[in-house]
C-alpha cells in the first residue's frame, strides 16, 4: 500500500472506536478495510476485544480496564488506543493480499421464492429473465457481514436491476435472495426483512453446529447460478 | 444435581457476560442486559462474574431445587420466596433440597439474575453461555427456558445440617445475613450520560436543544435488541445515506421517522441509521433496568468521566468479592465446628 487514503477516527461509546475511510461502498477502500482487519487478527493491539469490519470502516472494541492498568493516570484508554491505531496504520507494511475464496451459489429463482421479481420487472422496466441474467453473471465481493448471524452484504448489481428497500419491512424465509441500491444479499435465517427477494438458495448459511457457523467470510467472491425448483428440493433434502 | 422449571416465565434465558470475537459475521454479543446484576449475583454465592446465570423478567419462572444449593438474586426485585417464605435480594441464600422458588409481583426495576454457587452445567457456543435467541444457540438449547426443562447444576451445596432442628435450613432455606449493595437507584427521570455519536453534528440545532432538554419515554415497543423511545421527532439538516456500520450496546440511533432507538445486548452487529452518541458503559445496568413507560433524559459527559466510572465500578465489586468470599469461608468453617 503506498498511500493510505485520510481516515477519521470516532468513539463508538466508551469501550470502542471507529476507523472510517469515508461513507462510501468501494472495492479498493474495502479491501484496505479487510488488509487492515486481517492485519489486526493476527497482530492485535493489547486490550483489543475483537474488531469488525464494515464497507468503509473498521470498528475495534476494546477492554477499558485492561488498557487504564497499564497507561499512565492522565491518559485515556481512548486517547491510548487511537495512538497506536494511528501508528498502526502509518506502518508501511499493511499487506493486501486478498484471503478471499469463490463461493458458487444455487439459486432458484422461480416465483414460489423470486416473490418480489415482478415487482423490480415492472418498476425497472424489464423482463424477469434479464433480471436473473444479470444477477447470474456477475461475481460478487462480500463487502461485510452483519445484520444476522452470516448475512452478507455483496456487490454491486447491475444498475438495471437495483431497487430500493420496501418501505416496511416483510418476514423473509432463511436462504433468501435480496436486492437493495445496488447491493445483493442471503438471509441466513427467517427474519423481517426490507430487501427486494428475487430467489431463494438451498444451501445452510448459517449452521451453529459448526466451529465457522457462517458460511461467508469478508472478502470472498461470490458467484450465482441459476437452478431448477426440482434441483433446489434435491440439494435441500441432501442437505438436511 | 439439578433444578427444575416447574412453570415458564415470560423471558427467562441463561446468560453471562456475552460472546464477543464473532461480529465480524454478524454474530450478535447477546449477554445479560444488567451485568452489573448479573455480576453481584454471581459474587454474593462466590461465582466469578462471568459464571452464567438466569436472567429473568417477570413474570419469571416457578423453580424447584432438587438438591441443597446457594443461590442469589440481583436486579428487579420480583418478590421471590422459597416455599412461601420471603427471601430477600441481594443476599446468598442457602435452600434446601425439594424447595420451590417462586415470583410474586414486581416490585421494582425489570430483569432478575439468579445465580447458583458452582454454577449451571452447559457447554459453550462460540466460547459463551449466552443464549442468542435469535440464532437458537448457546444457554440452553438455545433458547428461553420452559415448563419442565431440567438445569444440571456443576455442584450442590454441602453445607446444609438437615439434623439441627434449631437450624432454618431445616425450613428449607437460610438467608446469610450479609447484603451487596447494589442499588445505583432508579430515580424518577433516569438521566444517563452520553458520549457524542459520529453523526451528532447532522442534527439541526433545534434538534440537538431537544435532545438534551426534553424527556424521551420508553415505548412498548422495546426488548432486548432495543429501546424506542417516544417524543418530539428530531431532524437532520442532512439527507445523506450511511453506508453500514458495526454499532454497540448502548448506541442512540435516530430512526427515519425522527425517534430514537437505543440499542441493547441483542442488538444487529451492524446499523446504518446516524449514530448521536452512546449510553456509557455505566449507565447500561440502570437503563436495562427501565420499562416502558419509565422517562430518561440525556447529558453529554467526556471520555475520561467515563473511563474513571468504569474503573469506580469494578472496584466496588472487587471489594464486594473479597468481602463476600471472606464471609462465606467464615460462615462454611463455623458450620463446620458446630456440626
Amino acid at each position: 500500500m503506498e498511500q493510505l487514503p485520510p481516515y477519521k477516527i470516532f468513539p463508538l461509546g466508551d469501550a470502542a472506536l471507529v476507523i472510517d475511510f469515508g461513507n462510501l461502498i468501494d472495492e479498493s477502500i474495502n479491501k484496505l478495510v479487510h488488509a487492515v482487519f486481517y492485519q489486526l487478527q493476527k497482530d492485535p493491539i493489547p486490550g483489543m476485544i475483537e474488531a469488525v469490519p464494515a464497507y468503509s470502516s473498521l470498528t475495534i472494541y476494546y477492554n477499558v480496564l485492561f488498557i487504564r492498568k497499564k497507561i499512565s493516570r492522565h491518559e485515556t484508554a481512548f486517547e491510548w488506543i487511537s495512538e497506536k491505531v494511528k501508528k498502526y496504520l502509518s506502518r508501511e507494511t499493511i499487506e493486501m493480499e486478498d484471503s478471499g475464496t469463490l463461493i458458487r451459489i444455487p439459486v432458484c429463482y422461480e416465483s414460489d421464492y423470486g416473490t418480489d421479481l415482478n415487482f423490480i420487472a415492472m418498476q425497472n422496466k424489464i423482463s424477469v429473465e434479464e433480471i436473473i441474467h444479470l444477477h447470474v453473471s456477475t461475481t460478487y465481493r462480500v463487502y461485510m457481514l452483519g445484520f444476522l448471524p452470516g448475512f452478507a452484504y455483496m456487490g454491486m448489481v447491475d444498475e438495471k436491476i437495483a431497487t430500493p428497500r420496501k418501505q416496511f419491512p416483510a418476514p423473509v424465509e432463511a436462504g433468501s435472495i435480496g436486492i437493495a441500491g445496488r447491493q445483493t444479499g442471503i438471509y441466513p435465517l427467517n427474519s423481517p426483512g426490507g430487501w427486494q427477494i428475487i430467489g431463494r438458495t438451498p444451501l445452510k448459511l448459517f449452521d451453529k453446529e459448526k466451529n465457522d457457523p457462517t458460511l461467508f467470510k469478508t472478502g470472498d467472491t461470490v458467484q450465482f447460478n441459476s437452478i431448477t425448483k426440482d434441483e433446489f428440493e434435491n440439494t435441500k433434502s441432501r442437505n438436511a | 444435581m439439578s433444578l427444575k422449571i416447574l412453570k415458564a416465565g415470560m423471558l427467562d434465558s441463561i446468560q453471562d457476560m456475552g460472546r464477543f470475537g464473532y461480529q465480524q459475521v454478524g454474530i450478535n454479543p447477546t449477554g445479560a442486559m444488567d451485568k452489573y446484576a448479573a455480576a453481584i449475583a454471581n459474587i454474593l454465592v462466590g461465582n466469578n462474574s462471568h459464571v452464567p446465570v438466569i436472567e429473568m423478567h417477570f413474570p419469571a419462572a416457578t423453580i424447584f431445587f432438587e438438591h441443597p444449593a446457594l443461590i442469589a438474586l440481583s436486579g428487579a426485585d420480583f418478590s421471590a420466596t422459597i416455599d412461601g417464605n420471603s427471601i430477600p435480594t441481594n443476599h446468598a441464600v442457602i435452600v434446601n433440597k425439594n424447595t420451590t422458588l417462586q415470583f410474586h409481583s414486581l416490585k421494582n426495576k425489570s430483569r432478575c439474575y439468579l445465580a447458583i454457587k458452582g454454577g449451571i452445567k452447559l457447554s459453550k457456543w462460540l466460547n459463551s453461555y449466552s443464549t442468542n435467541l435469535k440464532a437458537e444457540a448457546g444457554g440452553f438449547s438455545g433458547r428461553r427456558l420452559l415448563k419442565d426443562d431440567i438445569i444440571e447444576l456443576n455442584s450442590q451445596f454441602d453445607h446444609t445440617n438437615q439434623h439441627d432442628e434449631n437450624d432454618p435450613i431445616a425450613i428449607g432455606f437460610k438467608t446469610l445475613p450479609w447484603q451487596a449493595n447494589e442499588d445505583f437507584g432508579i430515580e424518577d427521570t433516569a438521566q444517563l450520560l452520553v458520549l457524542h455519536g459520529a453523526e451528532w453534528n447532522w442534527l439541526d440545532k433545534n434538534s440537538q436543544e431537544k435532545f438534551l432538554r426534553n424527556p424521551f419515554f420508553i415505548s412498548h415497543n422495546s426488548d432486548r435488541m432495543g429501546y424506542r423511545l417516544a417524543s418530539e421527532p428530531l431532524q437532520l439538516i442532512t439527507k445523506t445515506e450511511l453506508v453500514s456500520s458495526a454499532v454497540s450496546f448502548g448506541t442512540i440511533q435516530l430512526l427515519p421517522d425522527g425517534q430514537l432507538i437505543i440499542l441493547m445486548a441483542d442488538h444487529q452487529t451492524t446499523g446504518g441509521y446516524p449514530r448521536l452518541g452512546n449510553i456509557i458503559s455505566v449507565h447500561l445496568p440502570m437503563l436495562a433496568q427501565l420499562k416502558a413507560g419509565d422517562k430518561i433524559q440525556f447529558k453529554f459527559t467526556d471520555h475520561p468521566t467515563a473511563e474513571n466510572l468504569i474503573l469506580k465500578q469494578q472496584q466496588h465489586l472487587t471489594q464486594l468479592e473479597i468481602a463476600c468470599k471472606l464471609r462465606l469461608e467464615n460462615y462454611i468453617h463455623e458450620k463446620g465446628h458446630n456440626e
